[in-house]
């Protein structure tokens, strides 16, 4: 599963960010932000007109992404968050 | 003992700047929102103990890998490989204490650099009010390096940072072990260090961003906000500036009275005062604009907005990272264009350089307010909307659509599939400060004052000299003016304008506008008090009262028109070529300004006069 098809307010943890090309700058990025494995994330907002882009919260931090952005991210749900 | 070179880095939005302006007492722009500072900065002080520091504050970078050219600044200035500036002595990294995840993970990059490091451990009274407990002592061991909270925004916030800076000099980290998970490392720390009690759901960002982003609600919340922004600058600035009207106006009656008449009365009464006069009325409103303007900054609303937006941006082929480059071209198109350096992508900055000057600067107010006062009738519509508020939104409307076309074209021109990137953090919400606000509004009206003091007065006596002299022949019929340079000038350059339904004094208006786009009200004024003759003098400054008396309705609003594109601003024009540093952009901008300028007027001009 992709965190552009995670539902809002569900949440779940990342797997891997994958790269889209040999050097993905977009792909690196998100790894230097902190989408890195382990790390629960959760989408907060989608964006009104189709719902691009996502406004997620991973730690302390919320980022808005398109979701061509967020289809690198990998995630598997967890059921409830103890 | 010689200087001490020390530059403060960190993630955007951490607090560098406020931190900065606490230790050297300079008022650098904060902002709540990543990329609010884009090239170094530099100030000066002294420690309690006698040291002398040069303090470098550098743009914000989440990573040494730069992917815009601010972050490029500061990974360059910190490897010691900025030309003309040394490697720093001492790098301060500053990270916002409640946001740690995030920005350790720089700390630790920062290690890497081989420089004396110390952290300051920024907001710590925020954390602390988050139910946050730091435990220092152990985060300074685990991170290996000395740590120092502060408080940016507090008059003491940086007094343990400042007796660091007296004491011996930090050592130079130990660099990490090749290949290390830097953010395992970053979880590590903060499970040691950190405890946090109330749980995140909790939070203010959470509950606020609920209804903030929301689909439906959000885009209402950001129109009645934008909205409510242009009846306050309109309905709200009125009395003040009839209270600076009436008082420019007997300024000129009474130094009416007391010269003899003569060429020195008039340069006063028509060059200065009616000139320079009639902008500084337009104080009030700016001051409105700017207040908003500021509020929004701070709040950590802006981000938000360009969350909200990016639908619409992206039909433009651009991204919400365009977005506060382009609110910040409201105030100015200078400043604007500047922040475009936070856009990775180098197309999609230069279309946002582009289209910065078509949002509505501060400066066109002036123009808007002169004409909208004149010529729309004052009344409300379903008894709460100012008619004339609507115009002016709808002015600013116009302008924003205009750029999103001229922008898809531009795209469409420059075929380029390359993605458009987004990735924007969205801040933590944060109340206003008022000493702040009343500081920033404060260097605006000193800015604006500075600027009708110099620039505005020297054009509106340099148009002064042009419109008196050379003075007619004796025995000339019809006004002197007419005989003058300025009336030359106007006379010539009418053909051009002529089928805009301009006259020759709104064509030599056009020409100081080039330096200042608010002088073209200055220069109506001056045309018009010295057109009028010599007994008339007092009217001058009831420029609004007269101008419907020479002007139709067709040629007001098309002089509208004009000036939502208006292409004519000398220091929009330069900034586009330092920072884009090509004149063919230069020339594009210009030539594509001024061409949409035309063809708008002209067809507001001839579908107004069918009615």
């Amino acid at each position: 599963m992709r965190l552009s098809d995670l539902p809002r307010g569900t949440d779940a943890i990342i797997d891997h960010v994958d790269d889209h090309a040999e050097t993905d700058p977009v792909a690196r990025r998100l790894r230097e932000l902190g989408f890195v494995p382990g790390e629960p994330v959760r989408v907060v907002a989608t964006a009104p007109l189709g719902g691009d882009p996502l406004a997620v919260r991973i730690g302390f931090t919320r980022f808005a992404l398109r979701r061509t952005e967020a289809d690198r991210v990998v995630i598997h749900p967890v059921k409830e968050l103890a | 003992m010689t200087t001490l070179n020390i530059a403060l880095v960190g993630n955007p939005n951490c607090g560098k700047t406020a931190l900065f302006n606490l230790l050297t007492g300079s008022r650098q722009k904060v902002a709540n929102y990543a990329g609010a500072t884009v090239e170094r900065k530099e100030g000066w002080f002294t420690t309690p103990g006698g040291r002398r520091i040069r303090l470098l504050d550098l743009p914000g970078a989440y990573s040494l890998n730069a992917t815009s050219p601010d972050e490029a600044v500061t990974r360059d200035v910190c490897a010691g490989t900025y030309r003309g500036e040394a490697a720093p002595d001492l790098l301060v990294c500053v990270a916002d204490a409640t946001n740690l995840r995030l920005h350790l993970r720089f700390v630790l990059e920062m290690r890497a650099m081989g420089r004396p490091l110390v952290l300051a451990l920024n907001m710590i009274d925020a954390a602390r009010r988050n139910g946050m407990e730091i435990d220092l002592p152990r985060l300074q061991a685990e991170l290996g390096m000395v740590v120092i909270p502060t408080i940016g925004v507090r008059r003491d916030g940086a007094r343990e940072l400042l007796a660091e800076l007296d004491g011996t000099p930090p050592p130079v980290p130990a660099p990490l072990p090749e290949g290390t998970d830097l953010h395992a490392l970053v979880r590590q720390i903060l499970s040691d260090c950190v405890t946090q009690s109330s749980p995140l759901s909790d939070r203010i960002e959470e509950r606020l961003d609920r209804w903030v982003l929301h689909p439906v609600w959000g885009p209402v919340i950001l129109i009645v906000l934008l909205f409510f922004m242009f009846q306050a600058v309109f309905a709200w600035a009125q009395p003040l500036m009839d209270a600076i009207d009436a008082g420019m106006g007997m300024l000129g009656q009474k130094i009416g009275t007391l010269m003899p008449d003569g060429v020195l009365r008039s340069l006063i009464v028509d060059g200065v005062i009616a000139g320079a006069g009639s902008v500084v009325t337009f104080l009030p409103q700016i001051l409105i604009l700017f207040a908003w303007i500021l509020v929004l900054e701070e709040s950590g609303y802006l981000p938000r907005a360009a969350f909200l937006l990016d639908r619409l941006m992206s039909f433009a082929g651009l991204s919400g990272r365009s977005f506060i480059p382009l609110l910040s071209s409201f105030a100015c198109a200078v400043p604007g264009i500047m922040s475009t350096r936070t856009i990775q992508n180098p197309r999609d900055r230069l279309v946002t350089v582009l289209i910065a000057p078509l949002m509505t600067c501060s400066a066109r107010l002036p123009v808007y307010t002169l004409l909208i006062g004149a010529f729309i009738p004052h009344r409300n519509i379903a008894h709460f909307l100012n008619l004339q508020g609507l115009v002016l939104f709808g002015l600013y409307a116009v302008a924003i659509a205009s750029a999103l076309v001229v922008a898809r074209v531009l795209r469409w021109r420059n075929a380029d599939r390359q993605e458009a990137t987004l990735l924007m953090e969205l801040p933590a919400y944060r109340v206003p400060n008022p000493r702040d606000l009343a500081l920033g509004l404060w260097e605006r009206a000193r800015i604006f004052l500075l600027r009708v003091g110099t620039t505005i007065v020297s054009l509106t006596v340099m148009l002064w000299g042009l419109s008196s002299f050379p003075a007619p022949p004796a025995g000339a019929q019809g006004p002197a003016i007419d005989w003058s340079f300025a009336g030359r000038i106007g006379h010539l350059m009418l053909p051009v304008f002529a089928p805009l339904g301009f006259n020759w004094q709104i064509c030599v208006a056009l020409i100081p506008g080039l330096a200042a786009r608010e002088v073209a009200v200055g220069a109506l004024a001056t045309v018009y008090s010295l057109g009028s003759g010599t007994d008339t003098d007092q009217a001058a400054l009831q420029l609004g009262q007269m101008l419907p008396t020479h002007w139709g309705v067709p040629t007001a609003l098309s002089l509208l028109a004009w000036y939502v594109y208006a292409p004519q601003c000398v220091a929009t024009l330069a900034v586009i070529r330092r920072e884009t540093a090509s004149w063919r952009v230069v020339a594009i901008a210009a030539g594509y300004l001024f061409a949409l300028a035309y063809a708008a007027s002209f067809l507001t001009y001839h579908i107004a006069r069918m009615f």
